[in-house]
């Protein structure tokens, strides 16, 4: 027997005539971790849906321990070995976590009966529990557990399972800093178990940390493939993007900072969410914010954007104070806000681009008493800012969101609040799950709006993105501003530390 | 999933075969309930000539009429995403009331000449406050639209009853409306049924509503995404309120109309409709998760389940069966739509 757990070759696969996968081919040791990037539309969810048996290729061949396997659904790969730990977890929150690890496969009494043994369900459960260093009941619902130790519940399925391949589908994009330091932790005690891992990621420090072996596709071929030590962040993204980019970070016009302040906020207080917040955003710049999942980042920028409550303080823009929960009273006073979650609160799935971008302008755009709307109009003043942010699509009048890439919803989000010319745009972790070209035009568009004298609030959990966007970053750990930082004094280690600090 | 979608949107059609892309582009269209409805009388016809009889295809249009418009209301609730089983209660409460107001004998406005006027003032308010007030329960308390209106139309109907007997000696009816407002029933201009004109009217303001105004486009946003729609400046609790508001308006211009041709208001009113009034609502295409619905579509709809009920009728089937057999394509419609919901999930 060979040290190969998994070897791919020659595998293709079109959708109605399209080719998205060509001659893909790949090998992974016993033991081994394999990074797998590229970018949105590279064909690496297509790869992995056939290994996963959730996609049936159209010719090649997967070799699993020596012998050729071509799973037809998920629970056949399950039974081969192979288990896929998708983005979003497949996991009950209404059951507990032993009920969802053994979901499939519950112990019965006696062997046979159609009762289930609980006495034998919380031992192996425990035991499961153990190998992944979860220390939670059993019988906790899976919704009482935080993102990062669903994921770890997710894992223990797996491993019940006696699975020799895990894939792994960006399990980092809702866990925060710790939690992945503790997924990285499992994922090397797996390693030295003989688990073999895949892991697909955009972080591409993340997979540079983790694995033995890097695959890079792009437009569904492979373009580089080799031992960790034989790449670089800049040439991975090099291989990605198929062209060389000399900057991770546009070129910004330095000075555009004002005097006059866009937006102040002082003391602003919300019990148990954030405590007493006071910072000044001024036009033409962008202050970044930094902290850990729950640092109350995300919760702060609803709070100004008239979402959610605040007990005490004062959120004013020139002269005018913003009450607590009128988010039209912000939009009318040249607020705008891009949420983190694209899919829940960005975006009408199953609207057109068009529907979409005007949303947010139409009372504007009407006329008369019944707010009468001419869609000729709408559809023209749509069309200006998708062609601004270079939407990549013609009809935007009737292509439905849910088709767009990633990058795609995400300019779409973009568009339509550009089109209401805002002067304060909120970014809650604008680049989340986009490819690298993509994400350089998102910074593009922002360098944009910041010369024309916009403000930007930009929320992040990525530092290196902090660092090289923003004017000034300001801190936040457990609801509290923790410092600010001046673009001379960036550094990352300082950044973190400030963030971690309790 | 992400890449195998984009793949799947900008494949062309061509790998898909003919008949297969024939059967999804009927399974979307509006027109699939219109064919259905001409087959099914075609397929009648061989059988009872009569269905396309004129007086038939007469008695068949002036039913559609108030049917039509409580559905137009229905539509509009289903629209954000919540259901209105009151509508057919509203109806009931609302034209005993008005009755009581206008009735010649012992009416609180008897042989005032605006008593009609008034009845319908009163009738149309009734309808909108208990939209209102389903609306108002739904949103502030955060309750299932299902469970509010169930209750009010219990209510409503018990209500309804209780006022009826109150009023009048034998119980169960408020007779001898005035001549001015039984000419809504039957009366007309050049031939055309005023209700006609009304339901026309209704119908293109509905269609204005939805396709051209501000807030029409409010309603569509709430249905598809309320968080969405929050986040870009809706006030999403009162467009929901709105929708409840104008379901019970159209229950009640519904219910105008057919008091004026029973010519008595009675608490058993609309019983027997709630289901055609959500059936054809669905059958026309309005989604049960929202944000989905046509005017046109609608109107298919009420097409098709009157001509089900009428043809099945001329069969001679009992009542009890033309029930069940409206209650299949009833079902049958609402398994469709939920069928185009997870296809389109899917891509």
């Amino acid at each position: 027997m060979s040290d190969l757990l998994l070897k791919v070759s020659g595998l293709n696969k079109s959708f109605f005539g399209v080719q998205v996968l060509r001659d893909v081919g790949f090998e992974l040791p016993f033991g081994a971790v394999l990074g797998l990037i590229g970018e949105n539309g590279s064909g690496k969810s297509t790869t992995m849906n056939i290994l996963g048996g959730v996609l049936t290729r159209d010719s090649g061949r997967v070799e699993l321990a020596g012998d050729e396997v071509a799973p037809a659904n998920s629970r056949e790969a399950l039974a081969l070995g192979i288990a896929f730990i998708h983005q979003e977890l497949s996991l009950f929150p209404n059951l507990s976590v032993e009920e969802n690890i053994f979901l499939d496969h519950f112990p019965k009494r006696m062997n046979r009966l159609p009762f289930i043994d609980r006495r034998t369900l919380r031992e192996r459960a425990k035991n499961a529990l153990e190998l992944v260093d979860l220390h939670a009941s059993p019988v906790t619902p899976v919704m009482r557990l935080p993102q990062g130790e669903r994921q770890l519940v997710e894992i223990a399925k797996a491993l019940t399972r006696q699975a020799r391949l895990i894939i792994f589908d960006e399990p980092t994009t809702s866990l925060t800093a710790r939690e992945t330091e503790r997924l990285f932790e499992i994922i090397s005690r797996l390693r030295a178990q003989g688990i073999s891992i895949i892991y697909i990621s955009h972080i591409l420090g993340d997979v540079l940390r983790l694995c033995d072996n890097i695959v890079v596709l792009r437009d569904g071929r492979v373009v580089g493939a080799g031992l960790r030590a034989d790449f670089s962040i800049e040439r991975l993204v090099t291989l990605m993007v198929g062209r060389t980019i000399d900057r991770l970070f546009p070129e910004r016009v330095a000075g555009s900072r004002q005097h006059s302040t866009a937006l102040s906020v002082r003391g602003v207080s919300q019990p148990g969410i954030v405590k007493d917040v006071s910072f000044d955003l001024r036009l033409g710049e962008v202050l970044g914010v930094s902290g850990l999942m729950g640092s109350g980042r995300s919760e702060l920028a609803r709070i100004l954007f008239g979402l959610d409550p605040y007990s005490e303080g004062e959120i004013r823009v020139g002269e005018v104070t913003l009450p607590p929960l009128a988010p039209r009273v912000a939009m009318d006073s040249g607020l705008a806000f891009l949420t983190e979650d694209r899919r829940g609160e960005g975006l009408m799935m199953e609207a057109s681009i068009t529907d979409n971008i005007v949303l947010p302008s139409l009372v504007e755009r009407s006329s008369g008493f019944v707010h009468w709307l001419k869609p000729s109009a709408l559809g023209e003043a749509a069309r200006g800012v998708a062609e601004r942010v270079r939407v990549n699509a013609k009809a935007i009048d009737r292509i439905v969101v849910r088709t767009l890439s990633g990058g795609n919803q995400q300019k779409v989000v973009i568009a339509k609040w550009l089109l209401r010319a805002p002067t304060i745009f909120i970014l809650d972790e604008p680049t989340r799950g986009i490819d690298v070209g993509a994400k350089y035009e998102v910074y593009k568009i922002i360098n944009q709006m910041v010369a024309a004298g916009a403000a930007i609030l930009f929320i992040s959990s990525e530092i290196e993105e902090l660092i090289g966007m923003a004017d000034r970053i300001m801190v936040m750990g457990r609801g509290e501003v923790r410092g600010f930082f001046e673009r001379a004094d960036f550094d990352r280690e300082a950044l973190m530390k400030s963030a971690l600090w309790d | 999933m992400a890449e195998t979608g984009h793949a799947l949107s900008s494949a062309p059609g061509g790998a898909r075969s003919r008949p297969m892309q024939a059967f999804r582009w009927l399974l979307y269209s509006d027109y699939l309930v219109l064919a259905l409805t001409l087959v099914y009388v075609a397929a009648l016809w061989l059988f009872v000539p009569e269905i396309l009889s004129p007086t038939n295809v007469w008695n068949i249009f002036l039913q559609i009429l108030p049917l039509f418009i409580a559905a137009l209301g229905l539509m509009m609730v289903l629209m954000v995403a919540q259901i209105d089983l009151s509508a057919t209660s509203s109806m009931a409460m609302g034209c005993v009331v008005g009755a009581s107001i206008m009735t010649s004998q012992d009416g609180y406005l008897a042989g005032q000449p605006w008593a009609s006027a008034v009845a319908i003032l009163a009738i149309v308010a009734i309808g909108m406050l208990i939209g209102v007030l389903n609306g108002f329960c739904t949103i502030v308390f955060d309750m299932p639209s299902f469970l509010v209106t169930l209750t009010t139309m219990m209510f409503f109907s018990g209500a309804a009853i209780w006022y009826t007997a109150a009023h009048t000696s034998s119980g169960s009816s408020i007779g001898s409306l005035p001549p001015a407002f039984l000419e809504i029933g039957y009366g007309g201009v050049a031939g055309i049924p005023y209700a006609a004109i009304i339901t026309v009217v209704l119908a293109i303001v509905v269609h204005l509503l939805l396709t051209r105004t501000v807030f029409g486009r409010w309603v569509m946003a709430v249905g598809l995404n309320p968080n969405a729609a929050a986040i870009s400046g809706v006030p999403v609790r009162a467009v929901v309120i709105g929708c409840f508001a104008l379901s019970g308006l159209f229950a009640a211009l519904a219910a105008i109309i057919y008091t004026a041709r029973l010519e008595a208001g009675t608490p058993i009113l609309g019983q027997r409709i709630l289901l055609d009034v959500i059936g054809a609502a669905v059958i026309g295409g309005v989604s049960l998760f929202g944000g989905k619905g046509t005017v046109i579509g609608v109107l298919f709809g009420v097409l098709f389940l009157s001509a089900v009920d009428n043809g099945l009728q001329l069969l001679g089937l009992s009542l009890s069966s033309v029930y069940a057999i409206k209650g299949g394509v009833i079902l049958l419609a609402a398994v469709t739509d939920a069928i185009r919901h997870t296809l389109r999930a899917r891509g």
